[in-house]
């Protein structure tokens, strides 16, 4: 981890707190009743879906705690966390399961 | 269609929005936690959390910025996180549209995701309300969520400084994420989505100011979007 400067932190506030207002304005404030193109409105049902495990996946793999090296615990952790998040379809489930996993195998193997 | 219940739009709005706290709050007491673990002050994380309003995206800023990935590429894969949010206002649009310019604004404030989904339905299922009504449910339903989202950030940033290494909390914010999936992945093309964002991401990790997430990420809606062009093509049920 390295220490996050003033000026980069609060241009990453502003600007994402004015870009996610635009974004959230966007049609509802500014394009009104027209319709989204549908191929636009295809790539948009994607971008959590998508955004989301690409930012995931690296820190899994090479997680910061362990300075980048593969580990046991966490890459465990993480696949109890999505089979039983895709299994029950829970959130809070997925997280309880994933967190007792990470804490049991960094017991039993860290 | 009438619903049988005499309670107004607005109350029916904060009834359907308080499960949602119990999802609600501990991420916003993780996103304090881990705010204030980055080195942001109480004041920071709290100007964020309520200016931004959405968890999934202040967490990847943060998550980006305290790798020492440039704050272009932080601030661009944190909105591009938000994306969806365009697609909520998009479909929001013929319910809300014609509401005064000043509701429409606070609207995009505070637009989350359960918001959003709780509005959807309730609007499908109440088609005699008149704008004036959707909006008061809108608002309804963000009237818990939103301020206890504050209240449990400046919770979690209070006591983040006092949660030691042991804890592991470097792997609450993959956790998370990651249970956040289970759900989401409720189509093949989904499912298409979320593999290829992966693969193209960790092949990529090579590259410099992490753009390889913002790279897997687009690999991924685009790998998607054709999934579903592909099966609907061939008639599948989608």
């Amino acid at each position: 981890m390295t220490e996050i400067s003033n000026a980069a932190l609060w241009t990453v506030i502003i600007g994402l707190g004015a870009g996610s207002f635009l974004l959230r304005f966007s049609f509802l404030g500014l394009i009104g009743d027209r319709d989204l193109p549908y191929w636009v409105l295809r790539h948009l049902r994607y971008t959590g879906v998508a955004v989301i495990p690409a930012l995931v996946a690296p820190l899994v793999v090479w997680p910061a705690a362990t300075g980048g090296a593969l580990d046991a615990p966490r890459l465990i952790a993480a696949l109890v966390t999505v089979a039983v998040g895709l299994a029950f379809r829970n959130v809070i489930a997925a997280i309880l399961a994933g967190g007792g996993s990470l804490y049991l195998g960094l017991y039993l193997l860290g | 269609m009438t619903t049988k219940t005499t309670k107004s739009p607005y109350w029916q709005g904060m009834a359907a929005g308080a499960p949602f706290v119990l999802v609600v709050v501990p991420f916003a007491v993780l996103f304090g936690v881990v705010a204030t673990e980055a080195g942001l002050s109480l004041f920071e994380t709290m100007v964020m959390t309520s200016l931004v309003v959405a968890g999934a995206a202040q967490f990847t800023a943060v998550q980006l910025l305290s790798e020492g990935a440039p704050t272009l590429i932080a601030l661009v894969t944190a909105l591009a996180v938000n994306l969806r949010m365009a697609m909520y206002s998009a479909s929001l649009t013929p319910h809300l549209g014609s509401a005064p310019v000043r509701h429409r604004a606070v609207i995009a404030w505070l637009m989350v995701d359960q918001a959003y989904a709780c509005g959807m339905l309730a609007y499908e299922r109440n088609l005699a309300w008149s704008a004036a009504q959707k909006v008061s449910f809108y608002f309804g339903t963000v009237s818990l969520i939103v301020p206890l989202w504050c209240a449990a950030t400046f919770a979690g940033a209070v006591v983040g400084e006092a949660i030691p290494p042991e804890f592991a909390l470097d792997f609450a914010v993959p956790i998370t994420f990651l249970a956040m999936m289970g759900p989401m992945l409720r189509t093949p093309a989904h499912m298409v989505a979320a593999v290829a964002a992966i693969t193209v991401s960790l092949v990529l990790a090579f590259l410099p100011y992490s753009m390889g997430v913002l790279v897997g990420g687009l690999a991924g809606m685009i790998a998607g979007a054709e999934a579903e062009r592909q099966m609907a093509r061939r008639g599948a049920v989608i």
